[in-house]
Parts: structure tokens; C-alpha cells; sequence
């Protein structure tokens, strides 16, 4: 815009503008203790016990990993408890260059979806038990040609005596090397 | 017209903590028990979901997408409300005026046992640029500014407060759902050490977690589904004005509680609330609120509340009762779920279920709460059989 297009008022540089007294900093400081539940939490310890439990829907056998206590497709309570492998495919994998903020990561991430197998689980289903983890052993090259879907991988569990009964038990989940 | 009927209601909690489950898993149990009472299955039956949270509360941010499965509304029509429970109730009686919605459930739950800086919380509500940074931003002074204006505009005096308080804590004896209930005396409330001037700590409600949900019906649907429907006749809401600005407070008075009781009292065609109605179910977390509200709700003459309380109009077992379930004092202050315990409680009066507490031939209430600091946003109900 040129100089006698501009319209009248006070023109501020963004300079001025974020030195505007208007601008409160404001930090919230707010803290949770969310309460697991029935579901959860029989779930958590078993992650610290090394294992990953799913509960089955009693009226279409669909296998929850996370556990819910309720079937979302069916309404009904959820109760029988099963304890899976631990391997599975990876579903889907992501690297990711960026923040939030859209900042350039020191170090890319790769992250995943891994369908766990689930024994007695109907195939092919959209849904499945699964789990949202880190992916270690996985390249970019991996993921970018797109070798990455369909591995078989298994979680890599922390030491015994570091777990406490959280998702982070499970460091990530890695390749299984065959033979 | 479509009228429209509360056919199922269910609830889970009213503790100060309920450890043993997620608030998802109480959202489960609520509405498990509700669709047992209206008889629906929510994976076919019920048409759309409505479910009230706030994300600060929950401490969940866009915590609309938390609200389907717990209640059955997964890949069905479910939305939420940033608000009271009561608003959630507005909604659901929108859709089923459509025509095209013949069931719909609304779903509120709080779990305040999970939260560590509800004062932190409190002071997010509050005006970022010149309230927070005096550093006094605890809800309660709102609540003592509030009551002292209401005192020196009325005439009532702390007396008049601290008999609301004990009405209402006594009346909570006999309901299994009011944890804080307490046999306390007015002399006890006077003696005790103010809180926040001229309340003490008995005169403000304390927190509970809880969940209900409540199933609605299109007429046709309520007479398939029930034998004893519960009748909305009117629903109204507002919210004041001076967002943040305590300066711009009508101070002593709730101008929305006027407003939404004005739109469902004309719904109902109510002309003479306590002439036409049994009882009243009103949000009280502050005992003076109670008073306040019911001079908004035209049920006592304006100025006029605390001479009636002190006659016994209002006791348990006076010429209308207000809270008989002891009210948010007794039963606690369940975040947005508020509103729907002075639902609940009224829906089980009409009913006649409300077991030891049952108010003898109850044929229509109203049933009032509001949510804020540091605007409040009132609602108001008119239920019938």
C-alpha cells in the first residue's frame, strides 16, 4: 500500500505493538491426579508385571487394549480378562520433523500404531487392540518407502525394578529379528 | 405440541470422592442405571446424546470427544454443552420439539477428587487483565460481596442465613445421596468463625463427585415407555451481564434466574409459582443464594424470602418446601452436574420415589440452578405428573 492509500489512524510497527501494556503474561497453574478406574488401572499393573492385558466384550468378543469397562459398540460391561502376546504389526507409523509450534526438531520422532495380536480376534476388523507407542529400530527409511507397515514388532519393557505401572514400561516397540 | 417427558433418570456418586472409578467409568454407571429405569438400549433407542463438561473441570482439553462412549453415543448424534447439566435438558427438549428426535439423553458428571487447583482453576474464570493480578481471586469473595449487598438491600439479617444452612443440612439427613448432610443448629452456624464474611463454612457448599444422565421422550414414546412420566412443562435460561467486570454486577439479586424463570414459567403457563407449584429444588452452595433465587423465581415477594424462612414456609415440612434433599449444601456442588441433582431430586419427589425424604402428594415443582463465577448463567425447570 502506498503512502496516500493508507487510511487514517496510527500505524504501529510490531515492535510497538507487543510493547503495548495490554499484554498480561499469564501462566495457569493447574494440577490433576486422574483416578484410573477399574479398567486402567488392572491394566497399568499389568504393565508393570510385564505383561499387556485386553478385556473382551461378552456379547461381540471385541478384545480392548487400552481396556475400557464398558464395549462402546455394544454398551454392555466389559469383564473377561485376557493377556496378550505382546507382538503385533505395525498398523501405521508417522515420522514427525516438527513441534506444536512448528519448530525443527533436533531429532525427528517416529511414532506408531501397532495392532497387537490379539488371539480369537476377528481379522480384517477396522478396529482392533492395539497400542499408540514410540517405534525404536524403525529408520525413516522405514517408514518414507513404506517397509515400516506390516512389521512385526514387540514391546521393549523396561527392567522390572523400573517399572511403575505406566505406559513409559514399555520403552517402545522394536522389530522382531527373525530366526 | 410435542410435550415432552423425563422418562428415565440414573446417577452415580454424590461422594466427596469416588476413588474406585474413572469419570468415565462413572459416566458408564449412571447411564446404565438411567437406561435401565426409561427401559431403552442407548445403541438403538435413544436418537442423540447430550453431554455437559467444562475441559478445565475435566482437565481435558476439546473434552466434547470424551463425552460418547461412556453413555452409548459412539457414532451416533452427540454434542456437548459448556455448561450446567440443566442447559443440556434445554437442548434435548429443543431436538425432541424438532420432531425428528423421539428419545434423547443428557449426560453431566463431575470428578472435583481429581482435581488438585480447583482455587487455580477458579481464578482462570476470573478477568485475565486486571481481576488475576491482584492476586485475589478466590470465588468465595464474590459470593460475600454478593451476600452482603443482599442482606443491606433486604433487611435479612446473618440469622436468616445460617437458617437456610441448617434447613438445608438437616434435610440431607434422609437422602442417601447427600454425603454432607449434618444436625446442625442455627446458634452452631452463628458461633462458628466466619469464612468468608457473613458466611461461615456451613453455609458453603462443599464439592462431590457424581454423575447422572437423564432420558427424555417425545409424548407418543414417553406413554410406550412409562407409566409414570415426568412432564417438562418449561425450560428457560440466561446469563447476566459484566463478564469479568464485578463493577457491572447487580449485586444481591440474579437477574438471569428472573429471566429463565420468566421463560419457563410462560411455557407452563405458571402465573403464581408457589399458588401453582408443590415445591422447589434451588441451587444454594451459598445459604444466601437460596433466598436470593427464590425472590428471582417470584416465589417469595422480592425482599420478602427471609420473612416467609423465618414462618417455616420453606422447611421440610412448612407450606412449600425448598431443598427438601438438603440442596447443594448437603449433597454437595457437582461441577455442571449441579443442576441435574436438583433434577433428580425433583424427578424422584414427582415420582414418588424419593424414599425417606418423600414429600407427601407433590404434583409439580420447579427446579432452579446456575452455574458461574464470575457471570452466572441461571436455569429453570417446571416438572410435573
Amino acid at each position: 500500500m502506498s503512502e496516500k492509500e493508507k487510511l487514517p489512524g496510527h500505524y504501529l510497527k510490531s515492535k510497538e505493538m507487543y510493547e503495548l501494556p495490554g499484554l498480561v503474561e499469564y501462566r495457569p497453574r493447574v494440577r490433576y491426579r486422574f483416578s484410573a478406574g477399574q479398567a486402567q488401572t488392572r491394566f497399568l499393573e499389568g504393565l508393570k508385571e510385564g505383561k499387556i492385558l485386553g478385556v473382551k466384550c461378552p456379547r461381540c468378543g471385541r478384545v480392548y487394549v487400552p481396556p475400557r469397562a464398558y464395549c462402546e459398540y455394544c454398551y454392555a460391561a466389559t469383564s473377561e480378562w485376557v493377556e496378550l502376546p505382546g507382538t503385533g504389526v505395525i498398523h501405521t507409523a508417522v515420522i514427525s520433523y516438527i513441534s506444536t509450534f512448528r519448530e525443527r526438531m533436533e531429532k525427528p520422532e517416529i511414532v506408531g500404531v501397532v495392532r497387537l495380536d490379539a488371539p480369537g480376534y476377528k481379522e480384517d476388523s477396522y478396529e482392533f487392540a492395539g497400542l499408540f507407542h514410540k517405534l525404536c529400530g524403525v529408520t525413516e527409511e522405514d517408514v518414507k518407502t513404506g517397509r515400516a507397515i506390516g512389521m512385526k514388532v514387540k514391546p521393549r519393557w523396561r527392567p522390572p525394578e523400573e517399572r511403575v505401572g505406566d505406559v513409559n514400561d514399555i520403552e517402545c516397540f522394536e522389530p522382531v529379528v527373525e530366526g | 405440541m410435542v410435550r415432552v417427558a423425563i422418562v428415565g433418570i440414573g446417577w452415580y456418586g454424590f461422594k466427596p470422592s469416588v476413588p474406585e472409578l474413572s469419570f468415565r467409568e462413572m459416566m458408564f454407571e449412571a447411564s446404565s442405571r438411567a437406561y435401565m429405569d426409561a427401559g431403552v438400549d442407548p445403541r438403538s433407542d435413544v436418537d442423540a446424546f447430550v453431554s455437559c463438561q467444562e475441559d478445565y473441570w475435566e482437565g481435558i482439553a476439546i473434552t466434547d470427544e470424551f463425552a460418547p462412549e461412556p453413555i452409548g453415543g459412539v457414532l451416533r448424534p452427540t454434542f456437548t454443552v459448556a455448561g450446567d447439566g440443566l442447559q443440556g435438558i434445554a437442548q434435548a427438549y429443543m431436538l425432541i420439539k424438532t420432531g425428528y428426535f423421539d428419545v434423547v439423553a443428557v449426560e453431566s458428571h463431575a470428578k472435583p477428587s481429581d482435581v488438585e487447583s480447583l482455587q487455580e482453576i477458579y481464578e482462570l474464570a476470573m478477568d485475565p487483565h486486571y481481576i488475576r493480578p491482584l492476586g485475589v481471586a478466590n470465588p468465595f469473595f464474590m459470593a460475600g460481596l454478593d451476600a452482603t449487598a443482599y442482606l443491606e438491600r433486604t433487611g435479612a439479617t446473618r440469622e436468616h442465613l445460617a437458617m437456610v444452612a441448617a434447613k438445608n443440612r438437616n434435610n440431607g439427613l434422609l437422602n442417601p445421596r447427600a454425603s454432607y448432610a449434618s444436625r446442625v443448629t442455627v446458634d452452631e452456624i452463628l458461633d462458628a468463625e466466619p469464612a468468608v464474611y457473613p458466611l461461615t463454612r456451613y453455609e458453603i457448599a462443599s464439592f462431590a463427585d457424581a454423575a447422572v444422565v437423564v432420558v427424555l421422550a417425545s409424548e407418543e414414546k414417553a406413554r410406550e415407555l412409562t407409566d409414570t412420566p415426568v412432564w417438562l412443562e418449561g425450560i428457560g435460561w440466561a446469563t447476566e451481564a459484566g463478564t469479568g467486570s464485578p463493577e457491572w454486577h447487580l449485586w444481591g439479586m440474579m437477574p438471569s434466574m428472573r429471566v429463565a424463570a420468566d421463560m419457563a414459567y410462560s411455557m407452563a403457563g405458571i402465573s403464581d409459582p408457589m399458588g401453582q407449584t408443590d415445591f422447589a429444588e434451588v441451587e444454594d452452595r451459598f445459604s444466601y443464594a437460596e433466598l436470593v433465587a427464590l425472590e428471582e423465581l417470584r416465589i417469595a415477594p422480592e425482599s420478602a424470602a427471609h420473612k416467609l424462612l423465618e414462618q417455616g414456609v420453606f422447611d421440610y415440612q412448612g407450606r412449600y418446601p425448598v431443598n427438601p434433599s438438603g440442596g447443594s449444601l448437603s449433597m454437595g456442588v457437582a461441577f455442571e452436574a449441579t443442576g441435574l441433582a436438583r433434577l433428580l431430586e425433583a424427578v424422584l419427589q414427582l415420582r414418588g420415589e424419593a424414599g425417606a425424604h418423600q414429600l407427601e402428594g407433590v404434583e409439580r415443582a420447579v427446579v432452579a440452578s446456575w452455574r458461574g463465577p464470575p457471570t452466572r448463567t441461571s436455569m429453570v425447570a417446571v416438572l410435573s405428573v
